[in-house]
Formats: structure tokens, sequence, C-alpha cells
């Protein structure tokens, strides 16, 4: 078989950075190509390459033998590429139709023939399996039917290659193995496809060749069975001994450092009772939607609550002040770090600052000196590569930019940590070192309240854990005894109900 | 596999080289200086003191202006009202000082701090009553206007020695210089040093992640728009000097004059970047194009095509630059 596409010697370097050599990869019909590679190792940038956002300044791109220029992404759409992004990449307001033809709406004279529209949308859905209702405002939907709906796209435009840029980081368990039967169908039609993940599980279940990438060079293209260990040495260099290396040598019950009595607001949150004690790491289950980082940012005091109260040490926190919070010494990583947790435009040095930049200031004035010098111990503690401090942390890897939030908070001396999916699009070697810093942290006497969706971290990394469940607490588990199956259990029990409500 | 290196489509990158990353990171003075040696070149009236000063003095009021709307857009806002609000805080100043007898100095003061009563009014209305900065502004814009046309009934009101102190010279030298001297470094050591400054930057980068690093945000936003009317205010001033008496139409849309030079300058509208040299540089090249086109003669309809066309192109070069440098 020959392939559909070939990248040869590719590079590409943006300014003095030189983020891709010399790659040579080759994509077949039918075959899941996965990209695996550290957050930095130039994933990113190869698939921007297939999809004409950035040109390469080396090397070839051959479809089908013949040498092609990708300069736009109309033109690689336009040679059948598609790309599904992280961020996706649909209109709220518009219906799943809309969505699915945009840029091609059926028309006479400008005016959109909705009849053909909808047929020929139902079709795109009916391809992939996908019963939703064509008129219904993709707003509406749930991430992983957004999603969905953008492969149906792809796909009514002919895509023969597809590019899946971390698909399933949004996901749970049930909706990836939804996307995976896609996936399958379409290679069944032959469609080549690029997959990127950093679950390395999912490599061998849909994979069939794997392609790693670390720091700009292709280290090897070997096949998806290979294990997960092997994977992760070429990924990173090295070999991790411990996916999960908490030290647990937590001693029971201690100080309550956090505790929830009674917080609602509306359905979201009923009735939360929760505490989090010194030196403890407290894991939150649940499924996307069932109220966990509500929860986590009416604790820190970023959205209000109508019942209950939050106390730190016993004293009680401010409704909706987070000043007062990190005064107290709450620190909160959000979910989403590009648009919650850092200022991207911003230095390292700016972005580690500031929660402390009122605190250190004298007379309104910013210890500029004194705040590089911090932030440079603190970004050296966490081993956050960086070509310096000054450096917009738009230009860090996702698991870099990750670890300066989290030193944000170390800086603020903050010991009551509530970490909303710590190490979403974190790669393997930063992933450990968060892990690390977080059992020194709770050495120290810091407690941790971890919401995750990665249930191997929750069990790995947790002391004791609760599972939410339709905005309510729905139980409490041992991580040392229960198992991916309990938490489940715990946290789909009625789920009948809570889709319905999303309906 | 094969190895066929060819670099059909590499850019060249101004890598390594420090002059070519002068150049990049600093387009609008580079085009400043490129504008006035074409000047000088062209004519060798442009290069002589007088000339120089007078393209500074003339500068004097768009970039004071534009040096209090830096902060406004370093945080992602817009201040339209700025030139209605100078003319507010010049009349009421000069309403003071002649209708009232207040003393010159005081009167000036109290313009000033109108204008910062004005700023805080539309900061409050857009930090706490959710009104979008554009449509805030454009209110106060519209009110200011009137309230000076109010204030005047329509006509201007001779200034007092201390307002006219702002037009005039020291031994030769321009005040209005030296005003506009002491603004942008005031605007620039704000932005720079301040903790204020610091968080203007992450309010307009990012208004969420400031909230949850527990930012002020909305004291900030109050504080820009607050700057933004002393600043408004002084530059009302400045132009009463000049002109020895403050006029019910001054400075009307200049607004849109200083959000050019600041946008020049290579601060984004969407914020989060901006500063204080670049605004200054913005306005010196507004300045210089005006002054360098009369001097040859072109008419006053074709300069406003001109400076039309250099703000589309000032901006469009930031935007090629800042695709290219960033993944």
């Amino acid at each position: 078989m020959s392939p559909i596409m070939s990248l040869r010697g590719v590079g590409k370097s943006f300014g003095p950075v030189n983020v891709l050599r010399d790659v040579d990869i080759d994509l077949y019909p039918g075959q899941v190509l996965v990209l695996v590679g550290e957050n930095g190792a130039g994933k990113s940038t190869l698939i921007k390459m297939i999809a004409g956002i950035h040109e390469p300044d080396t090397g070839r791109i051959l479809l089908e033998g013949q040498p092609i220029r990708l300069s736009n992404v109309r033109q690689s759409e336009a040679l059948g590429i598609a790309t599904i992004h992280q961020e996706l990449n649909v209109v709220g307001q518009l219906s799943v139709a809309e969505n699915i033809l945009m840029g091609r709406l059926p028309n006479r004279h400008g005016l959109v023939n909705k009849a053909a529209m909808r047929s020929i949308a139902r079709q795109a859905l009916d391809r992939i399996g996908l019963g939703l209702d064509v008129d219904t405002l993709v707003g509406e939907l749930g991430v992983a039917q957004q999603q969905l709906v953008e492969i149906a796209r792809a796909l009514n435009q002919d895509a023969r290659i597809l590019i899946l840029d971390e698909p399933t980081a949004a996901l749970t368990g049930g909706e990836i193995e939804v996307l995976f039967t896609i996936m399958r169908e379409l290679k069944r039609r032959g469609v080549a496809m690029v997959f990127i993940s950093h679950h390395l599980e999912e490599v061998a279940r849909i994979g069939d060749r794997v392609a790693v990438l670390r720091d700009g060079d292709l280290i090897d293209t070997v096949p998806a069975q290979t294990g997960e260990d092997e994977l992760v040495r070429l990924m990173v260099g090295r070999s991790i001994e411990n996916h999960y290396p908490r030290r647990r040598d937590y001693g029971g019950p201690q100080e309550t450092l956090l505790r929830v009595e009674g917080l609602g607001r509306g359905h979201v949150l009923r009735d939360i009772n929760l505490t989090v004690g010194r030196g403890e790491v407290v894991g939150l289950a649940g499924l996307v939607g069932a109220g966990r980082t509500e929860l986590v940012r009416a604790i820190t005091g970023a959205d209000p609550y109508t019942t209950g109260h939050v106390l730190v040490r016993d004293l009680p926190l401010a409704k909706g002040s987070v000043a007062q919070a990190i005064a107290r010494g709450v620190g909160h990583v959000p979910e989403d770090r590009k648009n919650q947790g850092l200022v991207l435009d911003s230095s390292v040095s700016d972005n580690i600052g500031y929660a402390t930049l009122y605190r250190t200031a004298r007379f309104g004035l910013a210890d500029r000196a004194g705040q590089r010098r911090r932030a440079t111990a603190m970004a050296d503690r966490l081993n956050v590569k960086m070509a310096g401090v000054d450096q917009p942390v738009r230009d860090l890897s996702g698991g870099n930019q990750q670890k300066c939030v989290f030193a944000r908070w170390a800086l603020a001396d903050s010991n009551v940590l509530l970490l909303d999916e710590p190490t979403r699009g974190v790669d393997v070697g930063a992933r450990v070192e968060i892990y690390e810093f977080i059992n020194e942290i709770t050495a120290d006497g810091a407690g941790v309240l971890m919401v995750s969706s990665d249930l191997p971290e929750l069990l790995g990394m947790s002391d004791r854990l609760y599972v939410m469940n339709n905005g309510a607490i729905a139980g409490e588990l041992d991580p040392a005894t229960a198992s991916q199956d309990d938490i489940m259990n715990l946290a789909v029990r009625q789920a009948a109900v809570v889709e319905g409500d999303q309906r | 596999m094969s190895l066929t290196p060819t670099a059909p489509t590499a850019r060249p990158a101004a890598r390594g080289n420090p002059v070519a990353r002068f150049v990049a990171n600093n387009g609008a003075l580079v085009g400043l200086v490129i504008l006035c040696v074409a000047l000088w070149i062209a004519t060798p009236h442009f290069m002589t003191t007088d000339n120089v000063l007078n393209v500074v003095v003339q500068a004097s009021t768009i970039g004071l202006l534009a040096f209090g709307q830096t902060f406004v857009i370093v945080a992602a806002g817009i201040d339209l009202s700025v030139g209605s609000v100078a003319a507010f805080a010049a009349m009421v100043a000069c309403w003071l000082s002649a209708n009232v007898g207040w003393p010159g100095p005081v009167a000036l003061v109290a313009g000033l701090v109108l204008g910062l009563v004005v700023g805080v009014v539309s900061g409050v209305s857009i930090a706490y009553g959710k009104l979008p900065a554009f449509i805030g502004t454009l209110a106060m814009l519209s009110v200011a206007r009137g309230l000076t046309l109010v204030v005047s009934d329509g006509r201007p009101i001779g200034t007092p020695d201390a307002i006219s102190f702002l037009g005039s010279d020291i031994g030769g030298f321009p005040v209005p210089i030296i005003v506009f001297a002491i603004g942008g470094v005031v605007c620039s050591f704000v932005l720079t040093r301040t903790v204020a400054g610091r968080s203007m930057y992450a309010v307009g980068g990012n208004l969420e992640a400031a909230r949850l690093a527990g930012l002020p945000v909305k004291r900030i936003l109050v504080t820009v728009f607050a700057l933004s009317g002393v600043y408004a205010a002084l530059a009302g001033m400045l132009l009463a000097g000049r002109l020895n008496s403050a006029q019910p139409q001054a400075a009307s849309g200049y607004e849109l004059d200083a959000i050019a030079a600041v946008v020049i300058g290579g601060a984004s509208l969407s914020g989060g970047s901006g500063r204080a040299s670049g605004t200054l540089v913005g306005a010196l090249i507004l300045a210089v194009i005006r002054n360098g086109l009369n001097i040859l003669n072109v008419s006053s309809f074709w300069q406003q095509v001109v400076i039309g066309l250099v703000i589309a192109v000032a901006v469009g070069i930031d935007v090629l630059r800042r695709k290219n440098t960033h993944p």
C-alpha cells in the first residue's frame, strides 16, 4: 500500500526557536497514526503544517507522491485534509446542520435551501451513526457531541485525511468509546487519521502505528502494540519508574484546613459537605457536568453560592471574594489554564507573581526585582523549561505553563490548593514533576483538593476520594481499596436523569 | 527514507542579528526616523529647530490624550470620551476663574479633578454597571460635550494666567513640551513600576485569569478610566492655554487620533500590550505627517487620506510581525 501523504525532512522554526527538525512521516489510507510526545515536542507544529496553518521552513510534503504546498487552511481542506482542533471550531449560535455545512450551505442565488441543508446534514450524521436533531443549536450540545459534529463536517467535505488533536482530553469514558467506534468506521472507509493523545492506554486501542516526537525530533515510528513503558521511554528519553509517585506518609486525620458545610446553589451544587486536612490529597471524581468545577470555583470565591459556608482553618470565608480566599491561603489551579489560569502574553515572571503582586508592593510600587528573583527561584524549583522568566508564557509548552500556575500559588504560600484537572494536556514527564510537587507541599503541611477525570491519577494520588454526581456528593471512597469501577458506579448512578436534564 | 532538504518556503527569520531584531521590535520608531529623514531630504525647512519644536508642540495635545488612552487600551478598554472631557475640564476651569473668581491655579486643579471624576464615572459604569467600554464612553462623549456647551453657553471663555502659562514658553522653550514629557514619564512609570500598572496588563491580557489570581479587577478598570480622564483634562488645559481661551468645540474628534497614536505605537486593541514609548512615537508620527504634508503644501483633505493609510499600514505590519514570531 502506498502512503496517501508523506512528509520528507520537514522542519520549522519560530524566530530563534527550532521547534521541528527533519521529520519523515507517512500516512496510509485506513490507518491511524498516533502522535505522541511531551508538550513542546513539536506535535502541534507538525499537525499545523499538515493542516496548512504553518508552512514548513525545510523539507517537502507529498500528497499521493506529488509535492504540494499547503499555505493556508482552505488549500488543505480542498485537498481533503480536515483537522479537529483541541479548541473546537463550532459556532454555538448556529444549528447542527448549519455547522456541518458551514461555508458550503446549499443555496440558490444566496438563499439557503433549508430542506437540502437538513437532508445533507442528516446524511453526514448518519455516516457516523450520530442520532442528533439537525436543528438543535450546537451551543446546547455537550463537548463530546460538538466534537462529533465537527467530525461530521470534516467527512462531509470528503476528508481523506483527518487530524484529531487530543480529541479525548475533554471526553468521559463512554464518550471516548463512541469516538473510537466512529474512528474504526472511518478506518474501514479508508480515511487516514492522525491522532494525538496523552493517554498512552489509548494508543494500542485505536492506533496502527505510533510516531514519537521528542524536542522537535522524530525519535521513532513503532507499532501501536508497543508497551506503554517503552513509549514513555522513547518520549522522555529515560524510563519513568512510577507514574503516580504519591508518598502516603499521611498519618490519618489531622488538623482540618478546609471545611465545606452544606454548600448549595440551585441544581448545580446540592448540600455539599467535605473536609480537607493537613497533608492530605483529597480527590474529587465525577462526570463532566457533575458539579466538580462549580464546587471548586464556589470555594475559591470565583462564583457565588446560595447556601452553606466555606471555612478555612475554622474561619468562614466571605462569599465571592477571591482576594480574601487567597489571603487565607487558598490557591486555585483552574481547569482551563489558557483562558483562566494565565495571561498568555505576559511574562513568566509576571504570571508567577500575580497573586503576590499587591502583597509585595511598597507604596503602590511593584517590587520588580524581587518578583523576578522569586519567580526565577520558583520556576527553577518546579523545573520550568524556558528561555528565561521574561519570556511570554504563551511560548511555553502546556506542562510548563501549568507549572507556572503552580509556582504562583507556591510563591503565595498557599496551603489549601484546589486543583481542577491539574494534568489535563500535560505530558508524562511534566505530570510526574507536578505529582512530586504535590507530594512536597503536602509533606510541608498543605492540603489539596484535586478534581480529575483521569481515574488512575485520582486513585494513584488521592488519600481520600469523593465522588460527585448531579451536583451532590454521591459517596466517599478509600483509594487504596477502590477500583475505577467503584468510582464510575457512584458517578453514573442515575446518570440517565442527568442526560435528560442536559437535553 | 530519503532526506531532501529544500527550503522553498523559508521566511527570513530575524534571528541572531541584533539590528534586525531591534527593527522588528520597534517598527514604529524606525518608521518615524525614516519619515523624518525623508522630510529632511524633501525640504530643508523641516529640520529647523523652530519646526521640530513646533511638531512636538503639535503632538503634545494628542500625545497627552494618547498617554491616558494607553492605560485604557492596555486594560482592553477604549475611551471615546477623551476629546469631550478635555474640552469640558478646560471650560469649567476657565469658567470658575472668569465667572466665580477662583484663582487660576485653583481653577486649573479643579479642572483636573473634574477630569478624574468624569473618568471615575465612566469607569464605574463600565466595571460595575457592566456597560461595554465603547458604549459607556460614547455616552460620556456626548454628555461631557453637552455640559461644555451648557457651561459656556456655546461661547469661548478666556483662560486665567495659570492655564495660559501651559501654552506659553519659558525662554523660548515651549511649556507644552515640558508637560508632554512629564505626562509621558508618569505614564511609563505607572505602567511599568506600579502594581496598578502591572495589573492593567493582566486585566487586559486575560480578565478571568486576573480575577482568579486575586487582582482587584474592577478597581483597576476604574483606575484606567480615571487616569484617562485626568490626562484628558490636562490635554484640554494645554489646548486652551495655547489658544488663550477654552473653546466649546475644542478637541472634537481628537479621541480617534489618540486611539490611532496608541495603536500605531504597537498596542493591541484586544488589550494586554502597549507602552508609553510606543504611544509617544505614535503621536509624533501623526504630528510629523501633518507637519510634513503642510510644508509640502498637500491639501488638508489629502492629509486625512494619508493618515488613514498610515494607521492601516502601521497596524498591518504589526499584525504580520506578530503572526510570524508566534507559533
